[in-house]
């Protein structure tokens, strides 16, 4: 994938402008595309990634510039316009039905109404032939509902290849795989442009955009601040155009880990529809430890949070807190526990998208003194509590009476962070706590965790993001189909290592060392 | 078509919105007088005149909003909680049923401790009414829509019962209804002379209660939460079964309120037409209301009024009264549409 100079431009997006209000979403976006090359637009959350393939779409239209596809201009506000020029979309989360087959699934929109037959003789030999060219092994016949995530995201990109799709876009495409299914990814991608597709991949991750790219869009605050060819270039040097400064990596000192505040031993959950539950996991949470929980999604994570968060109560085998077992399990359990609670989807169970700031700082404290005396809130020192948050924890908002859905993830972030953390809570429970926020929120979050450890609480880490991970624990587990694997401590084990696991290898049949 | 959210809607979207909500109403309306024969600025000045043209009629639409306010905040505060509470006219006539149990010489107490006791105990008839579907939603997960509803019908056919057997008044000439309140359980009027009674000021103060309940206590704050977001209410350790079951009790004991403010203020018995579907309109002026419960008073009088009005305008004018209902519906569809185009910008593609 050498930078290509001669080849065909297939895509140009020519001073994109868009405006939310004051905002400037895309402020005169120029790009082009050739034929056979990759390109990474990377950026932070709110650069203008999702608004521009949005533009480029026709789910927004514009407020200048122009989109042209192989030399052609696409009417702005069409979305059929593009597809049907050719370019295909694989959004981050996925858009099928999981109660019909694969073939079904690359078949649904692509023939008419009423159209009495299927076709699916044809379209059977098609998309085995898309399998064999491109890499892409699935079983046409399989319900998409029993598949992994990894081959779901091949069934995607089947779908948007069968329409003959001569321009791939990828959003976030590795957020859900193991390091072993973006390899194939990755391998499926090279065949693509090697057959003369054209690929945009969005990403914030720097290592595969390194790896993949051929050449890098970096955009900052709605501009394009650079483009760059990938082979002139570094992470470092990219994570600096991406924040617009240097950054640090978050750093973990030595520390001797503290005594045990929260053991589980040979727990079982049971399965809450399609998340699975927890099967023998023996976990130990110490002091002034970070561990860490790496695994693809859907593999338990939900189930060992539920836990640990009072949702939910082990069917089998014993929980000890604080060298106790607890007699009532609950939330409010959990939470007088001394457990602070950073939940995974923030908008739907961290906070209630029309509260404010104010009433979103007290939800989990809203019936203690100061904020609740004799059944009557006090909103005052309610407020006064938000304020303090917005302020330690650099809360960007219009106030503390703002409605928390006007925030950024980061912000909202920040804000349970320091509804958690005020608490002084020996135990944090950290779910994904930094998916989808930018750098700077990233590293102030992983910073306020570290600095929880320091001073001697015990965390668990549960990302998806291996290198977070690597970087944040003093051991790690891996979970797979509900199991554990041995806690290995910090700089034992490599990438690769820990990607064996999260395929599931190493884990016997049932039974596995603590 | 796409929506987008307003952050400030300006002032003209905020007034002229709603302004032409009411215009497009007062259009149906007069498309309707005219298809009945009737000069639709004179018909429509008649349903105001009926309304609000003289202290008699307005005295009368107060009355009729009195019911209406109970049942509309009712209403307002399960469907706060996303409790979707259809069975308002159920727990009303429970209310009813317990003034004339209560108010009919039962009791042998002074005014001014029997009637605060029948309103209470007609409360906790309407609550307990509604706690039996509620129960069936938060344990087992019944749908309540549908076991309140029906509750009306079993609740109607339960009155009938009464009104004909162990209720009937044996003095009633075979008609069937109850014996009449004793004068002490009669809620008396505001103003001697005059038809309005203490119901309407009772349904007032109820509606401030409200307001205060939902807004400076503990309890309003965590039905807030949970009708906003369960699952996040849950997840910061809301009880949300005990919430939910706190605002049915709430709920039901305002409905029941209607039920008795009709029976021990207007009527003075009980009778199967007590309420010509207070409970179910209650639902348009919880709607229109946006759920607040002091809008609740003005939606109220407004819906009560377009009734009284068209009433009267009836029989001036020989239109019929359906033309209230037709009003009502177009008022609730084009009202909600506008009040949600305020935050909202449409964008055609």
């Amino acid at each position: 994938m050498a930078p290509d100079t001669g080849a065909e431009v297939v895509l140009r997006l020519d001073g994109i402008t868009k405006r939310f209000g004051p905002l400037v979403a895309n402020d005169g976006i120029s790009f082009e595309l050739r034929k056979g090359e990759v390109i990474a637009l990377l950026g932070e959350n709110g650069a203008g990634k999702t608004t521009l393939m949005n533009i480029l779409f026709g789910h927004y239209t514009a407020e200048g510039g122009t989109v042209e596809v192989f030399g052609r201009a696409l009417p702005p506000g069409h979305p059929r316009a593009a597809l049907d020029a050719g370019v295909g979309m694989v959004h981050q989360h996925f858009t099928l039905a999981d109660n019909m087959t694969v073939l079904e699934n690359i078949l649904l929109g692509t023939r008419p109404l009423l159209s009495p037959r299927l076709g699916a003789g044809a379209a059977r030999a098609k998309v085995a032939k898309l399998s064999r060219d491109f890499g892409l092994a699935v079983d046409p016949d399989a319900r998409v509902g029993n598949l992994s995530v990894g081959e779901r995201q091949r069934v995607e990109i089947l779908k948007a290849l069968y329409r003959d799709a001569r321009i791939l876009i990828l959003d976030e495409p590795t957020a859900v795989l193991t390091p072993q299914e973006s390899a194939a990814l990755f391998g499926t991608l090279r065949k693509a442009v090697a057959q003369g597709l054209s690929v945009i991949f969005i990403s914030h991750k720097l290592g595969e955009v390194m790896e993949i790219s051929s050449r890098v869009l970096v955009l900052r605050h709605g501009k394009l601040a650079g483009e760059v060819a990938t082979a002139k270039t570094d992470r470092h040097r990219l994570a600096e155009m991406m924040v617009g400064a240097e950054i640090a990596a978050p750093r973990l000192s030595d520390r001797a880990p503290g005594p045990a505040l929260l053991t589980l031993s040979n727990v079982d959950t049971p399965r809450r529809g399609s998340v699975p539950g927890l099967s023998g996991v023996n976990l130990t949470l110490r002091a002034g430890q970070i561990t860490g929980l790496a695994g693809v999604s859907g593999n338990g994570q939900a189930a060992l949070a539920a836990l640990i968060g009072g949702l939910e109560r082990p069917v089998h085998g014993g929980m000890e807190l604080h060298g106790e077992v607890p007699g009532d399990w609950s939330p409010r359990a959990a939470l007088a526990a001394g457990i602070a609670r950073i939940p995974e989807d923030r908008h739907k169970t961290g906070t209630v998208s029309d509260f404010s700031l104010t009433e979103n700082a007290i939800l989990e404290s809203y019936d203690e003194a100061p904020y609740s005396r004799k059944g009557w809130m006090d909103w005052r020192a309610a407020e006064g509590f938000a304020r303090k948050i917005i302020e330690t924890y650099d809360v960007r908002c219009p106030g503390p009476s703002a409605r928390i859905r006007l925030l950024s993830g980061g912000n909202m972030q920040k804000l349970i962070l320091g509804r958690v953390l005020e608490a002084g809570p020996k135990i944090i429970l950290a779910n994904q706590p930094v998916r989808g926020l930018d750098i700077g929120a990233v590293t102030f979050v992983q910073n306020r965790l570290i600095a929880a450890r320091d001073e001697g609480a015990a965390v668990l880490l549960i990302s998806e993001d291996l290198d977070e991970v690597m970087a944040l624990s003093d051991v790690i587990h891996v979970i797979y189909e509900g199991r554990l694997s041995p806690a290995f401590p910090r700089g034992t084990m490599t990438p690769a290592g820990l990607g064996q696991w999260m395929a599931g290898h190493g884990f016997g049949g049932g039974a596995h060392a603590a | 078509m796409r929506l987008e959210p307003i952050a400030n809607p300006s002032a003209l979207r905020s007034i002229g919105l709603p302004a032409g909500a009411l215009a497009l109403t007062v259009l149906v309306a007069s498309l309707l007088a005219l298809i009945a024969g009737a000069n639709p600025f004179a018909t429509l000045g008649l349903i105001l005149k009926g309304a609000a043209g003289s202290k008699f009629a307005l005295l009368e639409t107060l009355n009729r909003a009195t019911p209406l306010i109970f049942t509309g905040l009712a209403v307002a505060v399960a469907f706060r909680a996303k409790l979707w509470n259809i069975g308002a006219e159920a727990q009303l006539y429970a209310g009813a049923i317990v003034t004339v149990l209560l108010g009919t010489g039962a009791l042998p107490l002074p005014s001014a401790l029997l009637i605060p006791g029948i309103a209470l105990a007609a409360m906790l008839a309407g609550a307990l009414v509604l706690l039996g579907p509620v129960l069936l939603k938060t344990r087992l997960g019944v749908d309540e829509v549908v076991t309140t509803l029906l509750f009306n019908f079993i609740m109607l056919l339960f009155v009938s019962w009464l009104l004909e057997g162990p209720m009937k008044d044996p003095m009633g000439m075979g008609w069937p209804k109850s014996p009449a309140l004793e004068k002490a359980a009669r809620l008396p009027r505001i103003v001697e002379g005059l038809r309005l009674h203490w119901g309407f000021a009772l349904a007032t103060l109820s509606a401030l209660a409200v307001w205060v309940i939902q807004t400076r206590t503990t309890l309003g704050y965590e039905i807030r939460a949970v009708g906003l977001n369960a699952e996040a209410a849950r997840f910061a350790g809301i009880p949300v079964g005990r919430v939910m079951v706190k605002t049915a009790l709430l709920s039901g004991g305002l409905a029941a309120l209607a039920g008795f403010s009709e029976v021990a203020g207007l009527k003075g018995n009980l009778t199967l037409d007590l309420s010509p579907g207070f409970g179910y309109t209650g639902i348009i002026v919880a709607m229109l209301a946006l759920l607040n419960p002091l809008g609740v008073v003005v939606s109220a009088i407004f819906v009560a009024g377009v009734f009284v009005g068209a009433d009267s305008m009836s029989r001036a004018a020989g239109v019929p009264t359906y033309i209230a209902d037709i009003l009502m519906a177009t008022a609730l569809l084009t009202m909600v549409l506008a009040l949600k185009l305020t935050r909202l910008k449409v964008r055609w593609r």
